[in-house]
């Protein structure tokens, strides 16, 4: 087991550095001198060649990689170009909101999510069913910002349940911050759980039409115990499996999301560096969100086992 | 005597698909409607009560009246002809997409599955590529290589990529077990010709069904990208483009986000729904599981 676990620890080192490689080409390899942004308009040429030297923009490309490696080995994320800031301040004033709001968003698609499957699947071919279908096909297909102001327009503008935009943290009271909290991760949700609710229909299909099903019926279980204890469980993996991967749709979710309600988090911090081409920034927040991806989908991958006794390791 | 099997038995259930009347009355009517957009969008140029660009700061955030169907903008623009052009860039990005994704993915795909030695890397690439949120990626590629239609082409088609490969490489690597691929080797057909002849039909099922998915996720992707502020410049009218300069208003006139938000997400849903036909057409096993 724990053998296991350390090869699959160990194969998310070379993912991880080809995740670099991909970061640092993506902007050495692009037109555009950091160092004119760094110098502004006015700058002369030597001016342009002393920040040049000063940033190690003349060394050879691999030294390049190899220093920027080193410095985040040691948790140095660098400079922000704009605002002067080292990268990890500007990623720890800004990561409260994204947090709270992504796990908010978490907690609300898988209860509500899971619970749609379950019954789509057990009330297979009825009207819930087909409603549930509907939904998830919708959540698919209408973009996140314009569920974010729809929902603003009916829930802030119209009825007034909700301020229209901007964020409270969790430290000016739980109450202020479900309430500028609740829209955003309402609208993040709505994608995940269209997601979550197909895949685990899905497989409660597959799992229902099992012998042992028959069985635990057959042998008088109460249905709810049926649904959840034998059916549920033997569906866990995959579903699991797609609530990692559909971390990718919540990151780029985010992004959009933090934009329609106007929310200082990560994701607007990430947009507005690459739109001012902020390279340090750009990189530290790719790179940054990619590991976060691979992190928690190793942490799935390794999960299985608690969902599932067969699984070892 | 018995007919002789065809060598094209992979492209019969393709074949077979395309009868319309086997497809269930939600694929119709997203066929309908997807028609419906494609053809007002191709013949904006003519149906377009206005210049969509034309501004009038008499008319400014009107409301729906006789010659604006739809109402204007904050520049005094139609926003009905508006949205019928923007519909133009999004259609043409998403199918360049789509294309461009799916040939890549094959050949790299194809590679993969075939080629054990590049497998190990190909595929380790492909990881990493595809832990890169795509939405990030793309604004990155936008934002550096600036905002031509062909950048953001480019930039939405290579974070789809892996995907497709992956997906190729998996029916290649059952695919080249096959009796007939052993005997095709076995009588010493040229490599050329067992990918093209032997393999690649195998792909083609999958490939349609996730080209469609390709050119829906394209759509909302360019959508996205421009209302973020990283798409094609901002001069263009794109569905993206309209909703992200209507940000402004949206409380005096929520319209100017909703309408071209109503025709992405039609399009993006017929798109979904002729993918899902299309997928149980071609793979009824899964029928079942996501009916």
């Amino acid at each position: 087991m724990s053998g296991y676990i350390l090869r699959r620890c160990l194969a998310v080192i070379p993912v991880m550095l080809l995740v670099a490689v991909f970061v640092f080409l993506l902007l050495r390899l692009t037109p555009g001198d950091p160092a004119a942004i760094i110098a502004g308009d006015m700058a002369t040429p030597a001016q342009l060649e002393r920040i040049r030297e000063a940033m190690g923009l003349n060394d050879p490309i691999p030294v390049q990689f190899a220093t920027w490696i080193g410095q985040l080995m040691q948790g140095d994320l660098g400079v922000s170009l704009i605002s002067n800031t080292p990268v990890s301040i500007m990623v720890a004033e800004r990561i409260g909101p994204t947090i709270s709001i992504a796990v908010l968003t978490i907690l609300m698609s898988v209860v509500i999510s899971v619970p749609m499957g379950v019954l789509a699947a057990w009330k297979h071919r009825s009207g819930v069913d087909y409603a549930v279908m509907t939904f998830s096909v919708l959540g698919f297909s209408v973009p996140v910002f314009v569920i974010g102001y729809l929902f603003i327009l009916i829930f802030s503008l119209r009825l007034g349940w909700f301020p229209v935009q901007g964020f409270q943290p969790i430290s000016a009271g739980l109450r202020p911050f479900l309430s500028s909290a609740f829209l955003p991760a309402l609208t993040l949700s709505t994608i995940y759980v269209a997601l979550i609710a197909r895949m685990t229909r899905a497989n409660m299909l597959d799992v229902l039409g099992e012998d042992y099903i028959r069985t635990a019926r057959a042998k008088g279980a109460p249905e709810r115990r049926v649904l959840f204890r034998h059916a549920l469980r033997n569906a866990a993996v995959p579903i699991l499996t797609v609530i990692g991967t559909g971390f990718a749709l919540l990151i780029g979710g985010v992004v959009v999301t933090e934009t329609v309600f106007n929310i200082p988090g990560l994701g607007r911090l990430t947009v507005d560096a690459i739109l001012a081409r902020d390279y340090p920034v750009i990189q530290a927040m790719i790179l940054l969100t990619s590991f976060l991806y691979v992190l928690v989908n190793l942490l799935i991958d390794l999960s299985y086992s608690l969902f599932d006794p067969r699984i070892r390791y | 005597m018995a007919p002789i099997p065809q060598p094209t038995s992979a492209m019969q259930p393709v074949l077979r698909a395309l009868r319309l009347p086997q497809f269930g009355l939600g694929a119709k009517l997203a066929a309908l409607i997807l028609a419906v957009i494609v053809l007002l969008t191709l013949l904006a140029g003519w149906i377009a009560p206005h210049d969509p660009l034309a501004m009038n700061p008499m008319v400014r955030l009107q409301g729906s009246q006789p010659g604006h169907p739809l109402g204007t903008d904050n520049f005094g623009r139609d926003i009905f002809s508006r949205v019928l052009i923007g519909g133009q860039l999004s259609l043409i990005i998403g199918i360049a997409t789509a294309v461009v994704a799916v040939t890549l993915g094959l050949v790299i795909g194809l590679v993969a599955g075939f080629f054990r030695t590049a497998d190990a890397i190909i595929m380790r690439a492909m990881d990493a590529l595809m832990a890169i949120p795509s939405i990030l990626l793309a604004i990155a590629l936008v934002a550096l290589n600036g905002p031509s239609v062909g950048s953001v082409i480019a930039a939405i088609t290579i974070p789809e990529i892996p995907r497709v490969v992956r997906l190729v490489r998996a029916v290649i690597l059952s695919a080249r077990e096959e009796p007939y691929v052993e005997a095709a080797i076995a009588l010493g057909t040229p490599m050329r010709k067992i990918l093209v002849r032997h393999l690649v039909p195998n792909t083609t099922a999958p490939l349609i069904v996730q080209g469609t998915y390709i050119l829906a996720s394209a759509i909302l992707t360019e959508a996205i990208l421009s209302f973020l502020g990283a798409g094609v410049s901002t001069e263009t009218p794109t569905w993206g483009n309209i909703m992200a300069e209507g940000r402004q208003f949206f409380r005096i006139k929520p319209e100017l986000i909703l309408y071209p938000g109503i025709a992405l997400s039609l399009c993006i849903l017929s798109i979904n729904l002729l993918g899902d036909a299309a997928r149980d057409m071609l793979d009824p096993r899964l029928k079942k599981r996501a009916g």
